[in-house]
C-alpha cells in the first residue's frame, strides 16, 4: 500500500514550503524517519522525513518548487506499485490508455486551510497531552514522545520539565529545547489587573506598550571587556583547542539582563490572556537579523551561564540563524527579548514586543559622549537602552526598577560575577 | 450491618416488596414448590401463597407474555427466567411487547414488569448456557438494564426495579449468588441509572459491572502494589448509563479500562467507550481499552473456558497498557 509524502507544516506558522533538495532518488529505499528532502519554511531549512518505509517511487515536484502544506510531493511504496492514483495533477493521469474516455477534470479544490495543514504534521500526542501543551504554550514538535509509535503522553510533558529544572546543571540546557515547563507560577488576574489590561488594550492596540529609556555608562564594562578579550587572546591556540570567542557588548548585556531579571521576576513573564505566567527561569530571546527578516533564537538559562558560554552559544545560534538552520524549538519559548542595533550605529530605538513575552530591550551603540561628572565635563562611553513593556504585565515603576538594576550591573560589572 | 449472601439479599428485596405492595407477584419455572432453581425465592410460596408465587410450565414466551398482560392491567409482575439463556425464547414479549407498549399506546399503558434471572457463565455449562445478553437488551429503547455486582446493590436495585413503572431487565450472576456482603436491613433503595465508585483512585478508571466488579477490585489491589492508584467505578445500571459518574472518574484519571463479561463485538462496554471519546476527548491520555470475554462460543473444556473468560490478570494488563507501563 503506497503512502503519499506530503509537504508538512514544519514550523508552527508555515503555510507553504520550498523543496530545496531531494535527499533520496526515485527508487531509493527509505526507512521511517529518514530524510527525504530539505524544505525551506518561512523560518528555516528543515528536513522532510519519511513517514513510511519502502521505496521512494516518485518525486512529484522538482527541487526549487514551492507548494502549500498538505500537497503531495512524492510517494513511498513497494517496487512496481502503480501510484498514479495518488498523485495530484496532470502528471498522474498519463497512465492508462484504455478505451474509456478520461474522467472529467476534478473541481478546483479549495486551498488547504491553515488548521488542516497543521494537522498534517501528524505529531502523535494524546488528546490530554495536546490540551496541556496548548495551555502551556508548548510546541509539541519540541517534545519526545514515549508512548507507542512515539506518541506524546502526559508524562512526557512532565519529564521534559523535570529535566530542565535541574538548575545545578545548566549545561544540560545548552542547545536543548524549551523544556522547562513547570518552572513558573501562574497568577490568576485580579479584577484591577483585568480592568487595567482591558482599558489599556483598548487605548493602544493589542499590546498596550510603553517605553522606558535610560543611559548606561559603559566605561567600566568596556574596560572589563577589553581585558577579558585580551586575556582570551593570550590563551588562544593553547592545548585547550580553538581559541575562545571574543565577548561582545551584546553578550554582556544578555548576561546582565538575565541576572537583573532574576531580581525582577515581574518582568520575566508571559501574558496569557486569562493569567500572567511568571517564569522562574530566564531564557533570553536574542533578535538576529537574517537576510529577509529576523529571528529570535533563545539562550536558555542565560542567568546561569558564563559570559564565555553565552558568547559561544550566541555565535553559533546567530550563524545558524543566518543559514536558516535553526530548529523551531531553538527560537520559541524565551521569557524576555533583547534587540541590539548598536552595530548599525543606532543611538536609540524602540523594539516591538515578542509575545507572549512582556518585555524587550532595545540596545543602542556604545558611543563616547560628554557627560557631567560633578562639575566637570568628561567624555565617557555611554549606551542608551530602551525597554518596551507590555503594560498588562509590567507597570511603569516595575519596569523602571528593573532598568535601574540592569544599569547598576553594567556600570559596576563585577556584579556580573557576584 | 448484617452480612448476607447476594442470593438472600435478592430474597429480602422480593419479600419486602411483596409484603409492601399486594400487586407484586413472582412467576417462573420452579419459583414456588422448589423454592427457585437457585433458591432466590426460598420461603415465598409459604409466606405469600400460590396466587402470588406462581409455578409455570417450561414456556418462557407464554409466561413472559402473561406477565406483560398482567402489568398492562395494573399488577407488578416479577418474571424469573431460570437463566437469561432461556429468555431467548421470550425475547419477542420483552422487546416487542414490554418495551413498546408505552410508546405505541401514546403513553396510555405502562408495563411495570421486572424480568430477572442469572446471566453469564458459571462453570462448564458450555456454549448455550454461558452467555451475556445485556448488550442485546440495552440496545432496545424502552428497556432498563440493571446488573448489580454486590449483595447490597442486588437488594437496593431489585426493590427499585420492582417499583419502576417501566420494564426492567434485571441480570444476576450464578457465580454471585453465594457472595457475601453487608446489606442494610429493611428499606434500602439503590436508584437505577446511578453508578458508584467502589474504590477511589487517581491514575486509571476501571469501569465494570456485575462479576467484573470484584475482579476490578482485585486488579486495583494488585496495581496498588506497583504504585498505581486505580479507581473502580461500578456502573450497576447498563441502561441508562450514568455518564456523569463515568466522565467525572475518567476526567480525574485520564485513562480508562472497561471490563465486561460478555463478548467483545458491540458489547455494552463499547457504548461506554463511545461516550467517553465523545464526551471528554480532551481528558484522555490513552485510548480506552476493553477487557471482554473471548469472541467465541464458550468452550466446555475447563482450561479453554478459563482462557476465554475475563480475569484479574487481563484487567491488570489492560490498566498497565493505558498507563504506558509496558
Amino acid at each position: 500500500m503506497a503512502t503519499k509524502v506530503l509537504m508538512e507544516a514544519l514550523s508552527p506558522t508555515m503555510e507553504e514550503g520550498r523543496l530545496v533538495e531531494w535527499k533520496k532518488r526515485e527508487g531509493d529505499a527509505v526507512a521511517v524517519g529518514e530524510v527525504l528532502a530539505e524544505v525551506e519554511t518561512d523560518k528555516a531549512v528543515m528536513d522532510l522525513q519519511a513517514r513510511a518505509a519502502g521505496l521512494l517511487l516518485k518525486q512529484a515536484i522538482p527541487p526549487g518548487t514551492t507548494v502549500p502544506v498538505g500537497q503531495v510531493v512524492g510517494v513511498i511504496g513497494a517496487a512496481g506499485e502503480d501510484v498514479s492514483g495518488l498523485l495530484d495533477g496532470s502528471a498522474a493521469r498519463r497512465v492508462g490508455g484504455s478505451a474509456t474516455p478520461p474522467p472529467p477534470p476534478p473541481p478546483p479544490r479549495p486551498s488547504p486551510r491553515p488548521m488542516a495543514a497543521a494537522e498534517l504534521t501528524r505529531i502523535k500526542a494524546s488528546p490530554l497531552a495536546r490540551k496541556i501543551a496548548a495551555d502551556r504554550g508548548l510546541e509539541l514538535s519540541s517534545l519526545q514522545g514515549s508512548g507507542p509509535e512515539g506518541r506524546i503522553v502526559v508524562r512526557d510533558l512532565e519529564a521534559g520539565s523535570a529535566e530542565s529544572s535541574r538548575r545545578a546543571a545548566p549545561a544540560l540546557a545548552l542547545g536543548a529545547g524549551p523544556d522547562a515547563r513547570t518552572g513558573f507560577t501562574d497568577v490568576s488576574l485580579t479584577q484591577i489587573r483585568k480592568s487595567i489590561a482591558k482599558r489599556l488594550a483598548q487605548s493602544i492596540g493589542p499590546i498596550p506598550t510603553f517605553y522606558l529609556t535610560t543611559e548606561v555608562d559603559m566605561e567600566r564594562v568596556s574596560e572589563a571587556r577589553e581585558a577579558l578579550n585580551e586575556a582570551a587572546g593570550r590563551l588562544g591556540g593553547s592545548a585547550a583547542g580553538a581559541s575562545p570567542p571574543k565577548v561582545s557588548f551584546n553578550d554582556i548585556v544578555i548576561k546582565a539582563t538575565a541576572l537583573a531579571l532574576r531580581q525582577h521576576p515581574a518582568c520575566n513573564a508571559w501574558w496569557q490572556d486569562e493569567r500572567i505566567r511568571y517564569w522562574h527561569e530566564v531564557h533570553i530571546s536574542v533578535a538576529v537579523a537574517v537576510e529577509d527578516g529576523l529571528i529570535t533564537p533563545v539562550v536558555w538559562h542565560a542567568d546561569l551561564k558564563s559570559l564565555r558560554e553565552i558568547a559561544v552559544e550566541v555565535k553559533d545560534l546567530a550563524g545558524r540563524a543566518r543559514e536558516r538552520r535553526l530548529q523551531p524549538q531553538e527560537y520559541s519559548g524565551g521569557t524576555f527579548s533583547i534587540s541590539n542595533l548598536g552595530m548599525f550605529e543606532i543611538d536609540e530605538f524602540t523594539a516591538v514586543i515578542n509575545p507572549p513575552e512582556a518585555g524587550i530591550l532595545a540596545i543602542g551603540s556604545v558611543v563616547p559622549k560628554p557627560v557631567a561628572e560633578g562639575d566637570r565635563v568628561v567624555v565617557r562611553r555611554r549606551m542608551r537602552v530602551t525597554m518596551s513593556c507590555d503594560h498588562r504585565v509590567i507597570d511603569g515603576a516595575t519596569g523602571a526598577a528593573f532598568l535601574r538594576t540592569l544599569k547598576g550591573m553594567l556600570e559596576n560589572p563585577l556584579a556580573l560575577v557576584w | 450491618m448484617p452480612v448476607v449472601t447476594y442470593r438472600d439479599a435478592l430474597n429480602q428485596a422480593l419479600r419486602e416488596e411483596m409484603a409492601r405492595d399486594p400487586d407484586v407477584f413472582l412467576m417462573g419455572e420452579e419459583v414456588g414448590v422448589y423454592q427457585g432453581a437457585y433458591k432466590v425465592s426460598r420461603g415465598l410460596l409459604e409466606e405469600f401463597g400460590p396466587n402470588r408465587v406462581v409455578d409455570t410450565p417450561i414456556t418462557e414466551l407464554g409466561f413472559a407474555g402473561v406477565g406483560v398482560g398482567a402489568a398492562m392491567v395494573g399488577l407488578r409482575p416479577i418474571i424469573e427466567f431460570m437463566t437469561w439463556n432461556f429468555a431467548l425464547l421470550a425475547i419477542d414479549q420483552i422487546v416487542n411487547a414490554a418495551a413498546k407498549m408505552r410508546y405505541m399506546s401514546g403513553g396510555q399503558v405502562s408495563v411495570p414488569i421486572v424480568f430477572r434471572g442469572p446471566a453469564g457463565a458459571a462453570l462448564q455449562l458450555a456454549a448455550q448456557h454461558s452467555q451475556c445478553f445485556e448488550a442485546m437488551y440495552a440496545h432496545i429503547p424502552g428497556l432498563k438494564v440493571v446488573m448489580p455486582g454486590t449483595p447490597a446493590d442486588a437488594k437496593g436495585l431489585l426493590k427499585s426495579a420492582i417499583r419502576d413503572d417501566d420494564p426492567v431487565v434485571f441480570m444476576e450472576g450464578e457465580m454471585l449468588y453465594n457472595v457475601k456482603g453487608e446489606v442494610p436491613e429493611g428499606e434500602h433503595l439503590v436508584p437505577i441509572g446511578r453508578a458508584e465508585v467502589k474504590r477511589a483512585g487517581e491514575h486509571v478508571s476501571l469501569i465494570c459491572y456485575s462479576k467484573t466488579v470484584a475482579q476490578s477490585l482485585k486488579a486495583a489491589e494488585q496495581l496498588e502494589a506497583e504504585g498505581v492508584s486505580a479507581e473502580v467505578l461500578d456502573l450497576r445500571t447498563i441502561r441508562p448509563l450514568d455518564l456523569e459518574a463515568i466522565f467525572a472518574s475518567v476526567a480525574k484519571t485520564h485513562r480508562a479500562v472497561v471490563a465486561e463479561e460478555g463478548w467483545y463485538f458491540a458489547g455494552a462496554g463499547a457504548q461506554v467507550v463511545d461516550e467517553i471519546q465523545k464526551g471528554i476527548f480532551d481528558e484522555l491520555d490513552a485510548p480506552v481499552l476493553r477487557v471482554t470475554g473471548a469472541d467465541v462460543p464458550m468452550p466446555y473444556n475447563k482450561q479453554l473456558e478459563k482462557a476465554a473468560k475475563v480475569s484479574v490478570e487481563k484487567i491488570v494488563a489492560a490498566a498497565r497498557k493505558v498507563l504506558y507501563l509496558e
